[in-house]
Formats: structure tokens, sequence, C-alpha cells
């Protein structure tokens, strides 16, 4: 039988329209907008002034402190802007704009197409736990599934605890998104050579590859790379989401719960993504940064939906036009997928490194259905995943009643949506939620001032 | 020229279930064990369940359209259907139409209406009616039609005692119970309490298209089962009596008077089972499920607070 974690979750239609797709490579845009705070943690710090000239691959803004990440220029040219941007949430961030000329575009063309390693295998297996870890902090590697926690800190447990076990994210649980698919079935050596790095830097001699059951080619081809290397297993899962959140992947593939309020690595896991697992072994071979991705562009209305390899920094308009442009009935536009990405306000915005996926919803699966009374059916307690209280949660913040919000355990709640998903009268479970959690943290970090 | 783009937080995808598919599904249900009603009582089966229907509807519809004040009042999401068909289910089939009627206006306005409506409830409105009913005309509502003799027959049916009514009196025991008429709905009963077997094919339909979970109804059964047994009384008769099934997969699995977590589920379950057995063994009635329900609705509130599901990563100690 097939693993999956043991407490709710629902099972939304998969709708991947991009499986079977490979990864197509973008043509290198003559103009990237990049931004600093592209991880969560502390914006790097860019000391480009406007003129300026960078190669691709070069570092542009360091990290800012322990938990950040460096970022790197994804195209050479000359530093036209350094002002402030607005995502594609509508918040200006501080960017600088780099402009390619013909003369750019071409050494970097060059520069990909001759690509070499940087390091012999032998040099790689000379590589130590420190050296590893250091080549990852420096290459700006953040976790690719879309929480982009910045790796390496991932990868230095705190004082006390212990790795024993790393275990890769290939999940892929969110509707529509075949980014991780797509690289597996390409890189498969590289996966498991990059999950081989990942185990030496993290000091575990185990690791396990969690991969949901509807990607079987992706299962079969990775089981058969990872025969000749006994300490790596791969596990199918049964489709499930949310599998692919970390505590809920912990519990799947080695049955153990993260207890409330510690770090995963009290289980002695460490969950890497499969992608950043790729950008490891890039990293460590090529030496090359983190400067592009897959990106699954998507939608039921889209002319050319594939998973596209684009440089990070792309105009997200530019790239949904590679994919066919906008549909004319799209209503809604999704960076990363359906169940936890974030709706965007515009498209003339830079890709960051957690853009995972661009989804467009046509009209009329972008509105939510008139909000009915609550007929107390229960289906959004079996379905958290973390064991609580949806339905009671959501009303006591929309009371404002804080306390009993902090007891009914709101920041146990990892934001995975499954309850708004499976409520038939289509109430606003988690905004509430969110509502409750946002208040709660604000007046646990007041206590814990005092 | 970019389109309007609707911003609005995760998730962006539903699974398209809605209070009335759930109603919907309930209703199709206990469609088999309605095909039984009108097999075994005849046309009175018939004219109670159509009454009821109708009584509950336009109850609902008069409160919520005028009493609510509410201009955009429909019965689309199907809960009045569905408790008007319950309550006909729990009412013998030779009942007078204005008795019903009057169940109706009060399962609806008083059960169900008067606390604000649809999810605000605390006892199922369908038992209100018909225990509202049983209080008010214990003759009419005890006087069982016989099966199968009636298909012709209303208010003038030729009445019979139901297995429970008998074992009660000690006219009969339960090693006289044919138990292949019990499964089959072949006795006396309330129209739609009869069947088991249609209700038990309603109650897997149910946790098929997810609507229930097995919870309550495992609770319920396994509570009277294993009560039974203790007190050394026949299971399978007890089981397959009176309105149990019905209660245990239909009644008591309402959404709105039931608890929320799983656990709560168990304890109300069992409660029901307790109480159920109590009143049959000790009390004064031969049947307790309705009111065994509707005492352990009145505890969901306590049941919600003090039992809560089992948060992750709150594993008691090994």
């Amino acid at each position: 039988m097939l693993h999956t974690f043991r407490k709710g979750g629902v099972h939304p239609p998969e709708s991947k329209l991009t499986a079977s797709g490979k990864i197509i490579p973008v043509e290198l845009p003559r103009e990237v907008v990049i931004t600093f705070a592209q991880h969560i943690g502390a914006p790097a710090k860019c000391e480009l002034k406007k003129g300026d000239h960078v190669n691709r691959g070069d570092l542009i803004a360091a990290a800012g402190g322990f938990v950040s990440a460096n970022v790197h220029a994804s195209i050479s040219g000359t530093v036209t802007k350094v002002d402030k941007y607005k995502t594609a949430f509508g918040l200006p961030v501080d960017t600088v704009t780099i402009t390619a000329t013909d003369e750019d575009h071409q050494h970097d063309m060059e520069a990909i197409a001759s690509i070499k390693p940087l390091r012999s295998d032998e040099e790689i297996a000379a590589l130590d736990s420190k050296a590893l870890v250091s080549i990852i902090d420096a290459a700006g590697i953040v976790g690719l599934g879309g929480a982009t926690f910045p790796t390496k800190v991932k990868l230095s447990p705190p004082p006390g605890s212990k790795a024993e076990v790393l275990i890769i994210n290939a999940v892929e649980c969110e509707p529509y998104l075949t980014n991780d698919h797509a690289l597996m079935l390409e890189h498969s050596d590289e996966i498991i050579a990059g999950v081989q790095l990942l185990m030496k830097a993290a000091g575990v001699d185990r690791a396990i590859i969690g991969i949901e059951a509807n990607k079987g080619n992706a299962i079969d081809l990775l089981t058969s790379k990872a025969s000749s290397d006994s300490r790596i297993e791969v596990m199918g899962l049964k489709v499930k989401y949310p599998q692919g959140g970390e505590k809920q992947l912990i519990d799947a593939t080695i049955g153990k719960e993260v207890p409330s309020g510690a770090l995963p690595i009290a289980t002695g896991a460490i969950v890497q993504n499969v992608a950043t697992a790729y950008a490891v072994y890039e990293a460590v071979k090529f030496g090359k940064p983190l400067i592009d991705r897959v990106v699954t562009v998507t939608g039921a209305s889209v002319a050319k939906p594939g998973n596209y390899l684009a440089a990070i920094g792309m105009n997200i308009k530019e790239l949904i036009d590679v994919a066919g442009g906008v549909p004319a009935d799209t209503g809604k536009i999704i960076l990363g997928g359906p169940m936890m990405g974030k709706s965007v306000v515009q498209i003339d915005a830079p890709t960051v490194k957690g853009t995972s996926g661009i989804l467009m919803l046509p009209e009329k699966d972008s509105v939510r259905r008139k909000v009915e009374p609550c007929i107390r059916c229960a289906s959004c307690v079996s379905a958290c995943p973390m064991g609580l209280e949806p339905y009671l949660i959501s009303t006591l913040s929309r009371l404002g009643r804080w306390e009993e919000v902090e007891e009914a355990k709101v920041m146990n709640c990892i934001e995975c949506g499954c309850c708004s998903f499976i409520c038939p009268s289509t109430r606003p479970i988690l905004d509430f939620i969110r509502l409750g959690k946002t208040t709660v943290g604000g007046i646990i970090r007041a206590r814990q001032q005092k | 020229m970019s389109p309007m783009l609707t911003v609005s937080a995760s998730p962006h995808v539903h699974t398209g279930r809605t209070v009335s598919t759930c109603m919907w599904h309930v209703i199709i249900a206990l469609l088999p064990a309605l095909a039984c009603s009108i097999y075994f009582f005849g046309v009175g089966a018939l004219i109670v369940t159509v009454t009821a229907l109708l009584g509950c509807m336009a109850t609902e519809y008069v409160v919520n359209r005028w009493m609510f004040g509410n201009p955009d009042a429909t019965l689309a999401n199907g809960s009045a259907i569905l408790t008007g068909l319950l309550l006909a289910f729990n009412l013998p089939s030779n009942l007078p139409v204005w008795i019903v009627l009057i169940g109706c206006v009060v399962a609806i306005g008083i059960g169900k209406m008067a606390f604000g409506g649809l999810g605000c409830n605390i006892w199922n409105p369908a038992l209100v009616g018909r225990v509202f009913l049983l209080i008010s005309f214990p003759v009419q509502m005890t006087s069982w039609p016989v099966p199968l003799e009636n298909a012709w027959n209303y208010t003038d049916a030729t009445t019979g005692a139901t297995t429970l009514g008998m074992l009660k009196l000690g006219e009969i025991q339960a090693t006289d119970v044919n138990l292949a008429n019990q499964a089959i709905g072949y006795m006396g009963g309330s129209l739609g309490e009869v069947a088991a077997i249609a209700l038990l094919i309603g109650f897997i339909y149910l946790l098929c298209v997810k609507v229930i979970t097995w919870h309550i109804p495992v609770a319920v059964l396994g509570t009277v089962a294993l009560f039974t047994l203790c007190l050394g009384d026949n299971v399978a008769v007890e089981l397959l009596s009176g309105g149990l099934i019905l209660g245990a997969c239909f009644m008591a699995t309402d959404y709105v008077t039931s608890p929320m977590s799983h656990r709560g589920m168990i304890v109300f379950g069992v409660l029901i089972g307790v109480i159920t057995i109590v009143i049959r063994k000790w009390g004064a009635y031969p049947e307790g499920v309705s009111f065994a329900i509707l005492l352990a609705n009145s505890v969901v509130p306590l049941i919600d607070r003090y039992i809560k599901p089992r948060r992750f990563g709150e594993r008691s100690k090994k």
C-alpha cells in the first residue's frame, strides 16, 4: 500500500495539463528586473549603481543576514535602473534593472552553449560538508517548492539537534504544476547526484525521495537511477493534498509528527525540494548560481501551456507571451498552484526564485460562489491536516475573540486551504483564520517582548 | 491592455460540492427505504410523505419570506425537503393529514426556524416534530398499520403492534421474531423505519459519496449491540427493531445537530446507544431512539467544547 500522511487532506482535481511536456528553454530576455527579497528572511544587500556592467552569474546582492540568500545576475548587461518597482502583488520593492546589448546577449548565448564543469568528479568527491554548504550558500540557493527558505539554513541544524534523514520533496501535490515532474524526467542523473551532495552536506546517510503516484514514470526512472546507491529510497506516495507540506511529507515518509511549535529537524529530518537538489548539483558541478528555474505556465485556455526554463527576473508578461499570451477569457492569474498560490494584481512584474508556476484561470472559475450558512457538516475538521477546527477558529476570528483563537491553536495552521476548498457553504474559512493568525502572532510577539 | 483580474486569497479552487448537493445525496439515499414503505404500507405512506414534504416546504418558505423578511427565500438547498422526508419516515402511514401538518409546522417552525434557520438549530427538526406529535397525539402516533394489508386503505387501515411493543408487553419472545421479515421491513412501525436493508443500502451510498462518515452510525449500532449482549438479550432483534437503523444512519448523522470531531461523534453515538437501550429496557415507551437522539443533541455543544480532534504534533507520549 502506498504511504501517505495520516491526518486530513483532500484530493482536488489534478489538472496536470503539462505532465507530458518537456522542459522548453526560453530565450534569454534582453531585460531583467532583479528583486532582493526573493526568499524568506532578510533582503539581500545590493551595492550596484546605474551604469555598472555585470555578467550573467555575477553576485549582485549579498545575503543580508544568516537567514537570507545571495542574489545573482541572470543575464549580462548594464544596470539601467536602480529603483522601486511594483511586484505582481502590487507592492513597490527595491530592484535593479539589467539591460543587455546585442553583444551581451551573444556573449551569454555562447556561454550557455559551451558550459563546462567547474569541478571534476574527483574534486567534488573531495569536498566536505562545510565546503558544500558554503558553495550552496554562495550560489544563493533557496527552497524551490515555493516557500523559498534559504537552503543553507536548513543544512545547518541548530545546536542540539541532529539530522538523520534527508527527505526530498518531489510530491508536487498542487494541481496544475508539473515543473518538478518535468525536471525529474529530464534530469534524473543530476537530481540523484544533487541528492547525494545534499546528503553529504547534511551529514546523513539516508535519503527518501517522496513522489506522488500520479507521476509513475518519474518514480520508475528515479528508482532505477537510484538503484546503485542503497542509501537512497524512492517512495511512491498516495495522491493527497497537502502532501508537499513539510510536516505532512515527514509524516508520510518516516511516520513521525513534527511536535507542535518545533522545527522539522526535531524528527531528525531535513526536507529539500527536488528542484533544489538539481540546483545544488548545478552549483557544485558547474559553479552556476540560482539564476534560472522551470516555471509551469498553464491554464485551461492557454495556447501553449508548458514547463518553461526561464531566467529569474524575466518579466511575467513576456514569459506568458512565450506560452501564447494571456487568453481572452482570463479572470485570474496565479503565481504558484491553485491551492496555495497568490493571485496577482498585474503581470508587468519580474519572476522570482519562488515562481513555480503561472496559472491563468478563466473568468468563470475566478470568482467564489455565494456564501451560505455553516451547516456544521464537519468537512473542514475532517479535512484539516493539522487536526484543527477551522470552522471554530474562523468564527472566533470574525468575532475578534483573540484569546480563544490562540487557544484553538491558530498558530499551527499551515494555510493549506483544505478547509475553504471543501466547505459546501463556500465560507471564507481560511481568510478569517489568516486574520486570526496574523493578529494572534502579533499578540504573541508583543507578549514575548515584555 | 491587460484584462481585469480578480484578486483573492487562496485557495482558488473548490470541490464544487454545495449544501444542496449534500442534502440531495441524503434524499437519494432515503429513496430505497421510501420505495419499501410504499410497497408495505400502500397509499397511506404516499399521502403522509407528500403531505409532510409540502407542509415542511411551505412552513420554511413562509417563515423565511415573511417572518425573516428574506425576499430571496428559496427552497433550493433541499433542507426543507429532507426534513419533510425524515419527518414522514417517523410517522405511521395512517396518520391523518392535519396531524402531519401540525408536525411540519412544529418541525420546521419551532425545531429549526425559531433558532435562526439552517445551521442554527440544536435539535434535529424532524425528531422535534415527531416527539411533539407522539406526546400530543399518543393514540394516533402508536397505531401501526399492518404491512401488506393496506395497499388502498389510509386512515381506515387495519392496525397492529410493533415488534418492540409486543416484546415490551410480553406478547411474544425474542425467539419468536422472524429476523428475515425484520430485515426486509415486513413489520409494523413508522413508515420509513421498517426496511432495514433498504436503509443500510442508503447508508452505504452516503458513505460512498462521502456525505457522512462511519463514526456515528457505527458507534450507535455497536453500543446497542454490545449493551444488549451484556444484558443477555437478542442482539439481532434489538438492531433490526424500531427506528434504530433509521436513527443511527440518517437522524443522528444530521450535520447541524451532531458533533464536529470524529472523537466527539463516537461519544455522541455511544450516548445515543446507551439511552436507547435504557429507554427500551426500563422506560415506559417501547422505543427510545428519538428521545435518545434529542437528548444527545442537547449535549453536542458540550461535546464540541471538551472533545477536540487530535492535533497534529501533539501525540500522547509513547
